[in-house]
């Protein structure tokens, strides 16, 4: 069933036919509340392939994924109450900003590995937040930045959640283009080489350093433009927003979903985007349960729903074992 | 008033009875860090895994003190006593179920499976005592003493003193007694441990006991020294601890007894004289240039990457 399942959405048409029901749906749903749930997990579906980058492919472990979100999110705020500006031009400043603090946060991946990486990323997760918190003459402290406009486009001022509903659709479109199209690159090959054996990718020639940096680069990139529309959605952002909590519920989407593999990723922060929702009629009990159910996940399904077997087949490799085969055959490489 | 605060600040007898001041505060802090860190380092140095819920197990222990001294009346040593032993079995159940299934398995799986356990315990404790912060009575009189130009209250010292007496304790059994030793070898190689017939498994279960039992304690001493007992509280005190634990060098036990006191001591320097918001923004920091520069913290041992 699992099987059948994986098989069909593997196909490009049934991503179409995705595109294509994700872009009416709308028209069907009459309720807001739902309308926003669906907004919320877009906006994780964005995060978590963000952070699939980092630790799913490249294997670099990061628990501070929320500071570029945070990061993302205060900057478009202060541009656009400070400064005034449209929401449109914000997004490539917050991206950019962001790209660079995740080229600060990818430096000590040059000396550390694993949990070392894994704890000054948490470190940098909780000074990010701090500074949120005491910078009380740029971001009012923990009172936060309210009343952040809504995007506009000609005379069409974002008001209903319809548009932004369509807003973080298309940021999702990108995102998802943007990473299969890294999955099927040697960019991509690189970064699988050094999640499976540094040492052994830098004795091929890979340069593992350049990968690892634009690997925190992109995926901080890709966080900041989250965050930002995060910031426009809500029209509010405070220190609150991007805690410790917020980079393991992305880290949780990314490996239950399964590590490296992106249709895997993208249920998984489904799954998880939608369990508060589910497990609201819980209450109290709802994070009770979360917890318990990630350390039965953990003890029987490490793999992640979308296990080892389904990862990202790159292209180039798929490529290498087709010409592997020919020359296996004794069939000439360059012909057709 | 400007001119009067700048006289101050810079009266050399008083600036140097601030710095006093704040590094007996500093001492009195780091010994409770360096409780709490000894049992990450404990089971850092044997399973290689960073348990992320002994925060949270240090809180258990604080509000199981409470319990004992507030509704069962019993006196703070004893309630403090029965508390690390129910915690200690915590933390062996723990061990037992969220851990030891998944000893072979990729890094990633035991660190999210103690974040589940975090996030469990975190929200059992909310269920069970409320979000709200409760003060913990001390039952008994705390008087300041006055020496030279340093306040040191009653509490300090006993805080201290309990801290330095467990720390002795555990060194003293982890050097001399034959499960200290057995629990050194385990550390040192599990494979070659196993070899030498040390029961491995029962070994595990003792570290996480004596690390639980030790954070059952500073929970209660941070209860007291701060008066306030809530579920979130295991949170900064184990990042912090943890940092301490490297700091020091993770894997070492007075390792991380001296990076818990270098913490203290830094953490609150810091606050005084850079700006209290930032304190705990100093220690990650603090946290984070260490490891770049000396990764294996300062008293930890050399670790060859194999080829």
């Amino acid at each position: 069933m699992i099987e059948v399942i994986k098989r069909v959405v593997s196909r490009p048409q049934a991503s179409l036919g995705l595109l294509a029901v994700l872009a009416v749906l709308p028209l069907f749903i009459k309720s807001d509340y739902l309308v926003h749930v669906l907004i919320t997990v877009g906006l994780y579906v964005v995060l978590s392939l963000s952070l699939n980058l980092v630790s799913g492919f490249t294997g670099q472990l990061s628990i501070g994924h929320a500071a570029f979100y945070g990061i993302g999110a205060y900057v478009t705020a202060l541009l656009m109450l400070r400064l005034n500006m449209p929401y449109w031009a914000t997004i490539p400043i917050a991206g950019i900003i962001t790209a660079l603090f995740g080229l600060i946060l990818g430096l000590p991946t040059l000396r550390l590995r694993g949990d070392y990486l894994a704890i000054v990323t948490l470190g940098f997760g909780e000074i990010v937040r701090l500074v949120f918190l005491n910078w009380d003459s740029l971001t009012r402290g923990p009172m936060g930045l309210p009343g952040i406009p809504s995007p506009q486009i000609g005379s069409l001022i974002f008001t209903s959640k319809i548009p932004f509903y369509f807003l973080i659709l298309a940021i999702l479109v990108i995102t998802v283009l943007f990473m299969v199209r890294v999955a099927e690159s040697e960019f991509g090959l690189s970064l699988i080489a050094v999640s499976h054996d540094e040492l052994a990718a830098e004795a091929v020639g890979i340069p593992t350093l350049r990968a690892k940096l634009l690997a925190f680069v992109f995926s901080a990139l890709f966080a900041g433009i989250a965050g930002g529309y995060y910031a426009t959605y809500i029209s509010f952002v405070s220190p609150d927003s991007f805690t410790f909590m917020d980079s393991v519920t992305i880290l949780s989407m990314v490996v239950l979903g399964g590590l490296a593999s992106i249709p895997g990723v993208v249920i998984g922060a489904i799954v998880l985007g939608l369990a508060p929702e589910v497990l609201r009629f819980m209450a109290d009990y709802r994070m009770l349960l979360y917890g318990a159910l990630m350390v039965i996940m953990m003890i029987y399904k490490p793999d992640g729903f979308w296990g080892a077997k389904h990862r990202v087949r790159n292209a180039v490799l798929k490529n290498l074992e087709k010409k592997h085969t020919r020359v296996k055959r004794g069939e000439p490489l360059d012909s057709k | 008033m400007n001119s009067m605060l700048l006289q101050i600040n810079y009266h050399p007898e008083k600036r140097c009875a601030m710095f006093s001041q704040q590094l007996v505060n500093g001492i009195t802090a780091g010994g409770m860090y360096a409780l709490i860190a000894l049992g990450y380092t404990m089971v850092y140095g044997i399973l290689k895994i960073i348990n992320f819920a002994h925060g949270d197990i240090f809180m258990i222990g604080s509000f199981i003190g409470l319990i004992l001294v507030k509704q069962v009346h019993l006196g703070l040593i004893p309630a403090m006593l029965i508390s690390m032993l129910i915690v200690a079995l915590l933390g062996i159940v723990v061990e037992r179920i969220a851990y030891r299934p998944l000893r072979n398995s990729a890094k990633i799986a035991p660190l999210l499976s103690a974040l589940g356990v975090s996030i469990f315990l975190t929200n059992f404790a909310q269920l069970v005592w409320g979000t709200q912060t409760r003060a913990f009575p001390s039952s008994f009189q705390i008087t300041t003493f006055q020496v030279g130009n340093v306040a040191l209250s009653s509490m300090q010292i006993y805080t201290l003193l309990i801290s330095i007496l467990l720390m002795v304790g555990l060194y003293l059994f982890v050097q001399k007694s034959k499960l200290g030793v057995a629990m050194r070898a385990t550390s040192h190689s599990v494979e070659n441990a196993r070899l030498m017939g040390i029961n491995v498994d029962n070994i595990i279960s003792l570290t996480f006991g004596i690390g639980s039992a030790l954070a059952a304690a500073a929970g209660i001493l941070v209860g007291l020294y701060y008066d306030a007992v809530y579920p979130v509280m295991g949170y900064t005190a184990g990042l912090k601890a943890f940092t301490a634990a490297v700091l020091g060098g993770i894997g070492s036990i007075p390792g991380a007894m001296l990076g818990g006191l270098l913490l203290g001591v830094f953490e609150n320097l810091g606050a005084a004289y850079l700006s209290m918001g930032y304190r705990d923004a100093i220690a990650f920091g603090l946290l984070i240039i260490i490891l770049l520069i000396k990764p294996t913290g300062l008293l930890g041992k050399n670790i060859q990457q194999k080829v």
